[in-house]
């Protein structure tokens, strides 16, 4: 067995025992249930008058419908998802330095990029099963939902279930490896946490409203990992934030951009977070 | 050779930790790295398992450079407390480690029952005492029976039964042909276990010997009356290795020579109370030589 599955192995035991982990995870389904199916659907019993002013009954419904399953399951990524996925990663790494675990586990055997390895294997597998298990439950709700209505239960087609499984991967992986890598930076798992939530809430949000007045800012709000997100969410067929669809969700950059972009972020944390892992541990 | 360090050195800013320390620990031996508070133990034993970067000087364990790929899948470490994940149980946190080890679950039984924790095994271990969070990260040490063990202060926070427990241990571990690399400030606690030790304070490696060379050969103490004439005869048969303490005579000589000073004592028409073959214990002989240190500073 190489030193990389061992450590896999290793991780994956104690992520998948972790309370925090489950917690995460079920706050981000409760999410998104309550923004993706409750309110649009409750907005739509209402006449389109509820929450939504104005929405149109029909785009209502046919958002809570199965074909529109890939679109739901990641228009809540780029930023509350994000802001979630990054608080795992960040607590993943954060936490181990004050309980010593670090330091236990790289007297274990393998390297330090082998343990690293094995964690970021082990946080890919729970990227995977996050975005699965939403597509499962969210594809549960809307078939209720549409024998309920009398509606055909239309499945969305398979390049579209595709396109919204692998977008969600993307975005939640990147940010997962940017809570990864601030929490080995930090070594401190509430300062990595509040810092990932600043950023991912607050921050971009900002400079992405600011840019809008200053020229020059728009270029580098737009290969922001926030802005990459998002535009993959969009190009996913999400509805922009700025004609009425989830926050986080822009139309910034086209689909192949915001691909390459994520792409390069998810390679530069991951380098990044490898060096700051080969500093002394105490 | 199971552990070698030439000039190993650690600085913190100004603050050498470890200042070139050059220790030999051979297979086999259990060795006691002795020294004071802050004297660099930890640091030391860190640089060894490859979890800090030395400044300058080397460490090689088991003939490889320490802290590189593999090596301590040979080596079972405790340092400086346990660090073990608190939401799981005891017995979940080593399933953890022996996966990282690529061992099976199999002797995960065994070292529980060995450091006594088989049936507190299924209990958080947030939930565990002081003595019991230790007991957990020796259990992690023996995990896979590496062949060698490295233990900083394995006996902090254990109670007396628990201290006699890991003397035990640590005597079959010999025993059964492991090297043990063991840090301590209790010298009571080394002397009795380990073949040789390492004296450290403020960094560097004050003296390496085996048990019996640092004590030396003992002495002789002596009540006697009147105590000036004792001194005098004393001095003229130990010479100036002769001091007064409590107002008894310690004389730094062969115990065998107690007969041959009581006769000389006799004769210079000294009564003599008390006469007894003293052994230094690990205790005077450090703070000699720590005294030593100081007063050369
Ligand atoms: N990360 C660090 N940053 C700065 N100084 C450090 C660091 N780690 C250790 N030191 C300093 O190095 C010296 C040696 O510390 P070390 O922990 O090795 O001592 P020790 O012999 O293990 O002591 P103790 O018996 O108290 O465990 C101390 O003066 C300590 O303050
Ligand atoms: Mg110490």
């Amino acid at each position: 067995m190489t030193a990389l599955t061992a450590s896999t192995r290793a991780e994956v035991l104690r992520l998948r025992r972790w309370p925090a982990l489950w917690t995460l995870g079920g706050v981000w389904l409760l999410l998104n249930i309550t923004f993706g199916y409750v309110f649009p659907y409750l907005s739509y019993r209402n006449g389109g008058g509820f929450a939504n002013e104005g929405a149109d009954p029909r785009q209502l419904l046919a958002d809570v419908m199965p074909e529109s399953v890939p679109v739901a399951v990641v228009q809540g990524m780029p930023m509350f998802g994000g802001a979630i996925l990054f608080a795992l990663g960040a607590l993943t790494a954060g936490s181990g330095y004050g309980w010593g675990t670090w330091k236990t586990a790289f007297t274990q055997g393998p390297g330090r990029s082998a343990v690293l390895g094995g964690t970021l294997a082990a946080l890919g597998g729970v990227v995977v099963a996050v975005v699965l298990g939403t597509f499962a439950i969210d594809l549960g709700i809307a078939a209720s939902l549409a024998s309920v209505e009398g509606q055909g239960i239309a499945l969305p087609a398979a390049g579209d279930v595709a396109r919204g499984l692998g977008g969600g991967v993307l975005i939640l992986a990147l940010w997962t490896a940017a809570g990864l890598a601030v929490g080995t930076l930090t070594r401190n798992p509430a300062l990595a946490v509040a810092l990932g939530l600043v950023w991912t809430l607050a921050v971009e949000n900002l400079l992405r409203a600011v840019s809008s007045l200053l020229d020059w800012l728009g270029p580098v709000t737009d290969v922001l990992p926030g802005t990459a997100a998002g535009s993959i969410a969009s190009a996913v067929g999400g509805n922009p934030v700025s004609e009425g669809g989830s926050p986080g969700v822009v139309d910034n950059l086209g689909g192949g951009a915001a691909v390459t972009v994520a792409l390069c972020y998810l390679a530069v944390l991951v380098v990044v977070t490898g060096v700051l892992a080969r500093r002394d541990v105490a | 050779m199971a552990v070698r360090t030439e000039g190993l050195t650690k600085r913190y800013g100004e603050q050498v930790a470890v200042d070139s320390v050059s220790l030999t620990v051979r297979k086999g031996e259990v060795y006691g790295f002795l020294g004071p508070n802050g004297a660099g133990k930890t640091t030391t034993l860190r640089m060894i398992l490859g979890l800090i970067r030395p400044s300058g000087g080397s460490a090689t364990v088991l003939g490889r450079p320490a802290g590189g790929a593999g090596v301590n899948r040979q080596v079972g470490a405790l340092v400086e407390g346990p660090g073990f994940y608190p939401y799981l149980s005891g017995r979940d946190n080593l399933r953890v480690l022996a996966r990282y080890r690529g061992i099976g679950d199999g002797d995960v039984g065994r070292v529980l029952a060995r450091v006594g924790l088989a049936e507190r095994a299924s209990d958080a271990f947030k939930a565990y005492s002081l003595g019991m969070k230790q007991r957990l990260g020796v259990a992690a040490a023996l995990l896979g029976d590496p062949g060698l063990l490295v233990l900083d202060e394995p006996t902090n926070g254990l109670d007396p039964a628990g201290v006699g427990d890991m003397r035990r241990l640590l005597t079959e571990l010999a025993a059964a042909g492991h090297t043990v690399l063991l840090s301590s400030h209790m010298l009571s606690e080394v002397q009795e276990t380990c073949d040789r030790v390492g004296v450290i304070n403020r960094g560097r490696l004050v003296v390496e010997a085996t048990v019996g060379e640092l004590r030396g050969s003992g002495g002789l103490r002596v009540r006697a009356d009147p105590l000036s004439t004792a001194l005098d005869v004393s001095r003229r048969l130990a010479g100036d290795d002769v001091t007064v303490n409590d107002g008894a005579l310690l004389l730094r000589v062969d115990p065998g020579r107690a007969a041959e000073v009581t006769r000389a004592l006799v004769a210079a028409d000294v009564d003599v109370h008390e006469m007894r073959p003293v052994e230094r214990s690990l205790e005077e002989v450090f703070f000699e030589m720590t005294a030593d240190e100081e007063a050369a500073r």
